[in-house]
Parts: structure tokens; sequence; C-alpha cells
């Protein structure tokens, strides 16, 4: 059963420095302030495991946390770079950053092959590509029926996985909705599971078929309302575009980042002070 | 010749849009892809499946997405299924059409590079990777690539390949074995290239209007060819332009952004 607690004991508990960690979210339910309180409570020497590593994994990345990452696309949405993650795999800033890439097809795969408990999953892909020169977890095998040449690659097993979702109940089920990505497979294929919500109620109402986690598959359940933010969380709010061109420049110099982690991330105590820094931060640059 | 009343963007995104055909199934990149395929869906093609790679089928977003998982593409589809069975019953079980993709660099066979530029382990540019670009390569039943001409894109050697198009030319992708035909077009702001039936070499089939030969040979590292008829693209019809027009004013004004011209 998930232990319904504070972000703070969740993140202190389940997520240790050296472990492989997936935090999971297409675009959509990021656990950004999942994300923020690793930096604030300083884990080092983190493996990140997710498809898509936007400005959640920059500012991790950023801040010291990682000291490797395995990822299939790593840009800013619809804005541009990641300048963290450039800045450690081009100048090894803060740190030298290990990477190993995949495309989507494969790590989504791979998850479910982690979900699964099986060793590797099998896809139809990379023939002609440079990348499994690359890498050496991507291999190809062939099909013991037909001969096929297939791509095969290992399943993610994280030590933890962290997901944001819009709904629990009290006893810690989990629901989420609109754009599901991976993570269902994420906290199934994990050993420990950390979900945050935007809101604990007595009844989830699941319709049969919802993507409802059970209590059980997870270690802890957290109530950070907003806590996706600058991502969005479907039927609560919308994406902040502006936050994601705004940290374009944030980003782009290391002071810039540093004095932003230090005001917004590391000087402040929990998700809810963050965001108040941050409106403070908005009105500020509105003068 | 007149003036032109459309700018060299706006022709590359009609040309593009102009080759999805009613009905069909397609996997859709973000940015110009995106731009094109809904502009499609807009104009001559009002049954075209736009397939995301976060999970929306039938997407009909009201708005251009400025990531490829915007809330707008989920609450307009037709269904949203995990990423997983994006990529495994959708799209590797054979049920894309056309995937239309973006590059950072390609070559004359059509192979992409999204990966880095300079050497892959000290690169002096890291981009963003692959996303789903390999897979939608191997197992989209055609490709469609869009891209802006310029000789640093379109250069004699890829400095990574990332998504294999035609190899090496010739019989090479065949010999892969993969599901897909590969690349069938690349859409420029210049001109319409397409393979070689026999070599898979990419060759101008068609000029955009005003566009010289010289333009397209100075924006081309290698020595680009052309077919024996090169035609004239037709020019962004009104209507094409209008619709495009009040898209992107739609989705300057729904990002918060000053909308454009």
């Amino acid at each position: 059963m998930a232990e319904i607690t504070s972000l703070q004991s969740a993140i202190g508990t389940h997520l240790h420095d050296g472990d492989t960690v997936a935090m999971e979210g297409f675009t959509h339910l990021i656990p950004f302030a999942a994300g923020h309180e690793v930096i604030r409570q300083g884990r080092k020497n983190l493996t990140l495991i997710r498809m898509t590593p936007d400005v959640i994994y920059d500012q991790l990345i950023g801040a010291g946390c990682a000291k490797k990452l395995v990822f299939s696309w790593g840009g800013n949405p619809g804005v541009g770079s990641l300048h963290r993650l450039r800045d450690a795999v081009e100048h090894d800033w803060p740190a030298p950053l290990e990477i190993q890439e995949h495309g989507h097809g494969d790590l989504s795969n791979a998850y479910v092959a982690g979900a699964a408990n099986l060793p590797f999953a099998v896809l139809r892909a990379y023939a002609g590509s440079e990348l499994p020169m690359h890498n050496t977890n991507i291999r190809f095998i062939t099909c013991p029926f037909t001969g096929e040449k297939l791509a095969a690659v290992p399943a993610i097993r994280p030590d933890v996985t962290v997901i944001h979702a819009q709904k629990a109940d009290r006893k810690g089920n989990v629901l989420l909705w609109g754009i599901l990505g991976v993570q269902k497979e994420a906290v199934l294929a994990a050993t420990r599971a950390i979900a945050t919500v935007e809101e604990i109620v007595d009844d989830l109402s699941a319709p049969p078929n919802a993507c409802v986690l059970p209590s059980w598959t997870l270690s802890a359940v957290c109530c950070v309302p907003g806590g996706a933010h600058p991502s969005y969380a479907h039927g609560y709010y919308d994406r902040d575009n502006r936050f994601y061109q705004a940290w374009d420049e944030t980003s782009r110099e290391r002071e810039t980042f540093l004095n932003w982690i230090k005001k917004h991330i590391l000087e402040t105590e929990d998700f809810a002070a963050f965001q108040k820094a941050l409106n403070e931060s908005a009105k500020e640059q509105l003068v | 010749m007149s003036a032109m009343n459309y700018t060299t963007t706006e022709m590359m995104t009609v040309a593009a849009s102009r080759l999805l055909k009613n009905g069909a199934v397609c996997f859709v990149g973000i940015g110009l892809p995106s731009a094109a395929a809904n502009l499609a869906r807009l104009t001559h093609a009002p049954n075209i499946v736009l397939i995301y790679e976060s999970g929306p089928i039938g997407a009909k977003p009201e708005v251009l997405p400025l990531s490829i998982g915007d809330g707008d593409l989920a609450e307009r589809a037709d269904t949203v299924v995990s990423t997983p069975e994006i990529f495994r019953y959708w799209l590797q079980g054979g049920r894309v059409d056309v995937g239309f993709l973006g590059a950072a660099q390609i070559d004359r066979f059509a192979n992409i590079n999204t990966t880095v530029i300079g050497n892959y382990n000290k690169p002096k540019t890291r981009l963003p990777g692959a996303g789903g670009a390999p897979e939608i390569a191997s197992c989209a039943k055609e490709v469609v690539l869009l891209l802006k001409q310029s000789a640093r894109a379109f250069v004699k050697k890829l400095d990574f390949l990332t998504s294999v198009g035609h190899l090496e030319g010739g019989d090479s992708r065949e010999k892969l074995g993969l599901p897909g035909k590969g690349p069938v077009a690349v859409v420029t702001d210049l001109c319409i290239m397409k393979p070689d039936e026999a070599t898979k070499e990419l060759t101008v089939m068609q000029l955009h209007p005003s566009v010289t030969r010289e333009q397209v040979q100075k924006a081309t590292e290698w020595e680009i060819k052309f077919a024996a008829d090169v035609k004239e693209t037709v020019a962004p019809m009104e209507n094409e332009l209008s619709v495009l027009r009040e898209l992107l004013h739609r989705t300057a004004i729904a990002h918060g952004q000053a909308p454009a011209g």
C-alpha cells in the first residue's frame, strides 16, 4: 500500500544517491515538483531515464544531480535546445554526463518489457542507423520463427519511478487521464514508485478501463497541487508555454541558471514556496 | 514576374500539404510537418488521420501544438492511447501511410541526422536526438521529409545517420528488410525532390516559382541532379494561404506570442 505522505518525506525515503530514476510524463503531467525536491535534497550520481528529458532534466543536470542520462529526445519542446544538457555533453559542466540514447519506440518498448518482467524488448527499427554503433544496448536478434532480423534492447528497471497524476483516493489509488505517455509501464517496471497528485478525493469515480494505478503498485502518494507546472495537468491547468520560452534565456548562461535554482529551489522550503517565489519573480520582471 | 504575395516558408508548407491525400493516416512530427499536415486537413484532406507520437490518433487541433503532447491534441482526437501503444500497435503494426518528418541534416539518399553536428563523442552541437524518427523511417509505408534548404543541411556526408532513408542508394534499403518504402519526397523552401527510381538519389522534380537551378545547387553541398522535365510548383492558392495564415494567427495568440505579420 502506498503511504500518503509529504513530497519531502517521499523523496527522502525512497530516492537515494546513485539510484536509477525515471521521471516520466510525455509533455503532460511532468513531475516538476518532485524533480525540484530532488535538487533541494541534493541528490547526486543519479542515472536519469526519460523519453523526453525536457526542462525538468535540464534543471537536474545543471544542478549536478546526474551522472548519466538515458533518453530518446532531449530538447525544450517547441522552443529549442536544453542548454544545461548541452553544456554537460559539450563541455562537461557541471560534471561529465554519460549519455545512452535510443528512439521513442525503443524506450517505450523497453519500459513495457520492464513492466512485464522480461529481460529485453524487441522491435523493428535501427537497420541502417548509426545509433547501435554508439549504444551497445541496441543489438539485433533473429526471430526464431521467421528468421527476420529485429532490434533488441534491455528492459528498463528503474530503482525509482516518479510520476504526477490528477487524482488519488484516500487509500492511495491513483487515476490519470489524457496523454498517458509511458507512466503506467514506468511505474510497473520500477522497484519503488512515487506519485504526486493534484488532489486527494474520497472517490476516484473512475470508469472501467480508466488508467488507475492501484495503491499497492506505489510506494508513496503526495498531494502537490500544481506539481506538474510548467507542464500541464489535463482538466486542471494548461501548459505554461511562456515559462518554457523564458527558460531558454534563464538557462542559457551558467550564472543566470544557478541564480534561478538558488532563488527558486534551494532557498524555498517546498513547492508552494517555490510557486510563491516564482510569482514574485514574474511580478519583478513586469515592473 | 510580379512580387510574391507569400513567403518561401509558406510555399514550402503549402507544397508539403498538397502531397497528403485525403484519408491518409499520417504520423506527424512537430513544427513544419505539423503545420503542413493540419493545413492539408483544413483544405483538401478533411478526412486525413493525424497521429502524434504522444498518443492522440485522429487529432484535430484548433491551433498548432507547441509541444508534441499539448492538451488540445488529446481533447480533439478520435482516441488517445499510451506511447508504447502508438509505436507498437499503430506504427509498427503497419497502420501508418505517411511519416512526416523534419531533420537537421540530410544526404543525397535522404538519410537524416537529428543527433549531433560534429563528432558523436565530442559534439560541436548536441541536437535533441532521434525521437520517434528511426521507427517512423523504418515502419511508415512512406516518408515525406520537410526542411529548409541550405548547404549546411543538405550535406555530402552526414555527421551522424540517425534515421535511414535509402542508405547507399539502389537496392541497399530493400536489403535491410524494412517494411516501409522510405522517403518518397523531400520538400524544401526552394523545390521538391524525389528519389530516382533506380539509383534512389534525390532528384529535383519541381522548382518553386521564381527559384533558379543555381539557387538550389548553391544550397546543396553535393552536385544535385535535376529531372529531365523540371516543373514549376503551382504558387500557393488564395484559399491555402488564408487558411494557413489563420491557423498560424490562432496559434500565436493561443501560445501567448505576438501574432506574426
